[in-house]
């Protein structure tokens, strides 16, 4: 078995209204209680927004922390999962489904070493 | 009977794609596979110039399969991790030819898989199926050989890191994984049909190969009409070389070429592929075009051509794919039954004002309307947005007549 991370990539901004987001949300949690089910389902979390973040960067014997994020951008990493699968074909299918919910969100696939 | 290098280079290239196939499925890695094959290369040099073996492929398999594995053990020995694998996967793995046919199809779907880009499946599957050397894909699409060639290493590092299985795909991802395929396919052709500079033997054989890959597809996939489309499609075009360039180089267009230089044999093997597909009653793109060209085919010249056949055909095309580009090559054929002005119509309600074909035909159009000092403009925009010699060279003639 194969390890993947899938990221979801969402338009920075406010969150959707509370009625687009909850069948959303509900969707999400049937698709993972799925893929535990399937044995497939390794981890999951949805992130707070990017300005939340903090940068550090070590240097010699400086270790620089700044106010995040890290890249600038109109998009940032707004949650992942961590599925296992047989193959990249069983990995997309999972993924294609995510992107079905999430339309119409990015989500990118790349297999964990 | 002495054999010659070019010769024992020539069995490779055809064996390629088979002896790729059943060594990446021995060995479960592309990589290995094709060095074994690079071996076994090597070794025949040497063992063939006294005469063939009776099955080639036979001996190139074993051959390759034997060395990979000596190979491998010794790497093996030496703590490396990839090669235990490799080792261990082939104790398991057959390598009786009975399963070759799957093992191509296998082949076929893990070069064209979506996840990797379009000139990515484009080069692998002429390295790994058609057996092509780096160096000639790299010719054939004008980009320098180390360029090529890190193209396909890293393509074979995202086969192996991202894990894009060496199978057919699911029975739900089948059709648009099949259509991805014979995209590939039609797109080597086209690379090796479109008139652009360079050489002339090495286009030539961009067409050959796709049409070999095509007829491959059609036996592996025989249940699957538009893959016999698309090989009686390229026939059909490919029955028409010998009359698309003249003495001088210059492109000739389908009305003006002489017919009786079509290859007759070309045309009556695409004209019995598309009646074989057609009865099936499921028509699809490639389907149509073939049936298109096919209708152009059976015509002693162009004003004999059943036009109105044609734009039936073009009228299921542009449903199933209403692309600008579909509604372009439908006017034109208008302009042949309902006269140019209808078609001209037509044509100026298309964004198409960057594509230089959209000139050309209007240009054409123009032309047959009287209407010179617009079409002289036409053309002029079409001579700008090709960067292809011998188009150029067409147009800027068409253009001389009017001035």
């Amino acid at each position: 078995m194969k390890k993947y991370l899938l990221s979801i990539y969402q338009p920075d901004g406010p969150p959707p209204e509370p009625a687009v987001l909850e069948p959303i949300m509900q969707n999400l949690t049937s698709l993972a209680d799925e893929m535990r089910a399937a044995g497939s389902w390794v981890m999951d979390a949805g992130l707070h927004p990017p300005e939340s973040a903090t940068v550090l960067r070590a240097a010699g014997e400086e270790l620089l922390v700044t106010d995040g994020p890290f890249t600038e951008g109109k998009e940032h990493l707004g949650g992942f999962m961590i599925i296992q699968a047989e193959d990249l074909d069983e990995a997309l299918d999972w993924a294609r489904r995510l992107a079905r919910i999430l339309e119409p969100l990015s989500i990118e696939i790349r297999p964990v070493v | 009977m002495p054999v010659s290098a070019a010769d024992i280079a020539g069995v490779f290239r055809a064996e390629h794609g088979r002896a790729v196939a059943v060594l990446a499925r021995v060995f479960g890695d592309l990589d290995i596979a094709e060095d074994a094959v690079q071996e076994a290369f090597a070794a025949a040099l040497e063992k063939w110039v006294e005469g063939l073996p009776p099955s080639p492929a036979g001996w190139i398999i074993t051959t390759a399969r034997n060395r990979a594995i000596d190979r491998l053990r010794r790497e093996a020995s030496r703590e490396d991790k990839h090669a235990q694998a490799a080792l261990l996967h082939a104790q398991d793995e057959p390598v009786e030819e009975g399963v070759v046919r799957d093992d191509r199809l296998r082949l076929i779907f893990t070069c064209c898989h979506p996840a990797l880009a379009l000139n990515v499946r484009v080069a692998l599957t002429l390295r790994l199926l058609g057996g092509l050397t780096t160096s000639e894909i790299a010719h054939a699409f004008l980009v320098p050989e180390a360029t090529m060639a890190q193209r396909l290493v890293r393509a074979k590092a995202k086969i192996r890191t991202a894990g894009i299985p060496y199978r057919v795909p699911y029975e739900a991802d089948l059709p648009e994984r099949v259509r991805g395929v014979l995209v590939v396919v039609y797109l080597i052709f086209n690379e090796g049909y479109a008139a652009s500079s360079g050489d002339e033997l090495i286009r030539s054989e961009l067409c050959l190969e796709a049409i070999r890959l095509g007829r491959l597809l059609v036996s592996l996939m025989p249940d699957e009409p538009e893959a016999v489309g698309l090989l009686a499609l390229m026939l059909l075009q490919e029955s028409r070389r010998p009359a698309r360039v003249g003495a001088d180089g210059a492109l000739i267009p389908l009305p003006q070429q002489d017919r009786s230089l079509w290859d007759r044999d070309l045309v009556a093997e695409g004209h019995e592929l598309v009646r074989r597909c057609l009865r099936r009653g499921a028509p699809g793109p490639y389907q149509l075009q073939a049936a298109i060209n096919a209708v152009h085919s059976e015509a002693a010249s162009a004003s004999d051509t059943a036009w109105d056949q044609i734009v039936q055909l073009y009228d299921h095309l542009l449903a199933l794919t209403p692309t600008p580009i579909v509604a372009l090559n439908r006017a034109v054929a208008v302009a042949e039954v309902d006269g140019p002005l209808a078609a001209l119509t037509l044509v100026d309600d298309l964004d198409l004002g960057n594509y230089y074909l959209f000139h050309a035909i209007r240009a054409d159009l123009l032309t047959r309307l009287h209407r010179f000092p617009e079409a002289v403009a036409a053309y002029d925009a079409a001579i700008t947005l090709t960067t292809n010699t011998t188009e150029q060279a067409f147009l800027t003639h068409q253009r001389a007549r009017l001035t």
